[in-house]
């Protein structure tokens, strides 16, 4: 049993998510770096499906009440663990992790997974509809579960640190912009804004403008798209982005560069390139 | 029907008629190298399977030949309203016509679920009659109850639980809209045939 004793900024469950629903109106969700969570599970001994924790920013305080093996990935948090390999604790250890210098989000792996109820086949909080367990609070109590894949790890695997450039596709709609609009998403340093998330990360820069006029008749959004709403400001969509939206989607963000996407921070600088 | 990239792994299929949705639809889920399809207003989306071909899943696409159905072979899910909608005389308002007219007219039709969003189990319903086709509030309300049947634009739908909404409302069901325990958990899905009866 894992006790939570403060969530820090934001502390979710994740696994990989709810594939297959989305045609009935349901997010995809899981976790936003799959790269991060899936070294995290894999060092500890878990199957890729296995349910961990994702650390918005550190600030997580927590105790466990019997020996368990943990890894931590993703953005460098410090405090009480090291991270990229599996560290054996004992019961009544209390950790903590202090916020990264860089990236935004961790995922701290237990061998066994977190055990909590699945919702349509996913134990992922997602923070759009509301499906899965809610964001942790202080006091929450979370089951380590048995399931394991394999050994333990006993290699340490520090994470990339990869530039922010992400690699798209052009498309399905940069038809519905002017000409010049993918050099120009291609041709700006773009900068996160505040009002960034799970289920979207929001964008400053030059507002593209549209080559045609009307409404797009409301179609599938999926993790990665570039969605450009009336203001011009392009939107990248998270794991917890809607299924459906009337918004053209200029380009399409590749999975690997999504788990770029999900360190970002407000603030951040990030570039487009399209994928050859 | 034009097939554009969505990305690394899925293709759009763009369609002249919104009315051919369903047919493809039911077409490309069978198709083997479909991992998941996901239906818009006029559009399918196709993800691709982890080991289909792009080049292959798009000539397959190309090659479907989706129709107009007029009458659905699923059984319509009836469900009954009490059409005490707060909008509903606003919504007379702006058809001019009286309420029962209104109920009348909502209650009249057959409905197909063409696509769903906006929250799990959340319907978009084609068939709205003309005469009902009103914008949705300029303030959208920050709770709207579960089980509103409401309409906005040429749609109507059903509010699964409550939530924000824009849409005029028009009455209220107890049908459980949806359920995570029930397989599948929404009671509308794509293609769907709907009547609402007034109670």
């Amino acid at each position: 049993m894992i006790e939570i004793g403060e969530p820090g900024p934001l502390a979710t469950v994740q696994d990989l998510g709810r594939p297959g629903y989305a045609a009935l109106g349901v997010p995809r969700s899981g976790a936003f770096d799959r790269g991060a969570a899936a070294l995290a599970n894999r060092l500890v001994g878990n199957a890729p499906g296995a349910a961990l924790l994702e650390v918005t920013l550190g600030g997580l305080r927590l105790a466990l009440r019997r020996a368990a093996t943990l890894a931590l990935t993703g953005a460098p948090c410090g405090g009480d663990l090291d991270r990229g390999t599996a560290v054996t604790v004992r019961a009544g250890s209390e950790l903590r992790l202090t916020p990264p210098a860089t990236g935004l989000r961790s995922y701290l792996a237990v061998r066994g997974g977190i055990d909590v109820e699945p919702v349509l086949g996913s134990r992922s909080t997602d923070l759009l509809s509301g499906l899965g367990p809610s964001p942790l609070r202080a006091g929450d109590t979370l089951p380590i579960g048995r399931a394991v894949a394999g050994e333990v790890s006993e290699v340490s695997a520090p994470g990339p640190s990869p530039a922010n450039v992400l690699s798209i596709d052009a498309g399905p709609r940069d038809d519905w912009f002017a000409g010049v609009a993918l050099d120009q998403l291609t041709g700006t340093e773009w900068t996160v804004r505040g009002e960034s998330d799970r289920i979207g990360i929001r964008l400053d820069g030059p507002a593209f403008e549209r080559s045609r006029v009307g409404e797009l008749p409301s179609e599938a959004m999926l993790p990665g798209a570039l969605q450009v709403p009336p203001d011009g400001r392009p939107i990248l969509f998270g794991p917890d982005c809607p299924v459906t939206g009337g918004y053209p989607v200029i380009a399409v963000v590749r999975t690997r560069s999504l788990d770029v996407a999900a360190q970002l921070r407000p603030g951040d600088a990030v570039r487009f390139t399209i994928s050859r | 029907m034009i097939v554009r990239r969505y990305g690394e792994h899925a293709l759009l299929v763009e369609l002249d008629d919104p009315r051919l949705v369903p047919s493809l639809l039911a077409a490309a889920a069978a198709l083997v190298g479909a991992a998941e399809v996901v239906p818009g207003a006029c559009t399918l989306l196709v993800v691709l399977a982890a080991d289909a071909s792009r080049e292959q899943l798009t000539t397959q696409l190309s090659s479907l030949q989706p129709a107009v159905h007029e009458s659905s072979d699923r059984e319509p899910v009836e469900l009954a309203v009490r059409y005490d909608g707060e909008d509903l005389d606003e919504v007379a308002q702006l058809a001019g016509l009286d309420r029962d007219s209104v109920v009348e007219l909502h209650s009249s039709a057959t409905y197909t679920v063409r696509f769903c969003g906006f929250s799990p189990g959340f319907g978009y319903l084609d068939g709205l009659v003309e005469q009902l086709h009103v914008a949705r509030r300029a303030e959208p309300r920050t709770a709207v109850p579960a089980g509103s049947v409401a309409i906005a634009g040429e749609f109507t739908g059903v509010y699964p639980r409550s939530s924000p909404g824009g849409w005029r409302l028009l009455g209220r069901t107890d049908a459980p809209l949806w359920d995570t325990a029930r397989t599948p958990p929404a009671l509308l899905t794509p293609g769907s045939t709907v009547r609402f009866r007034p109670s």
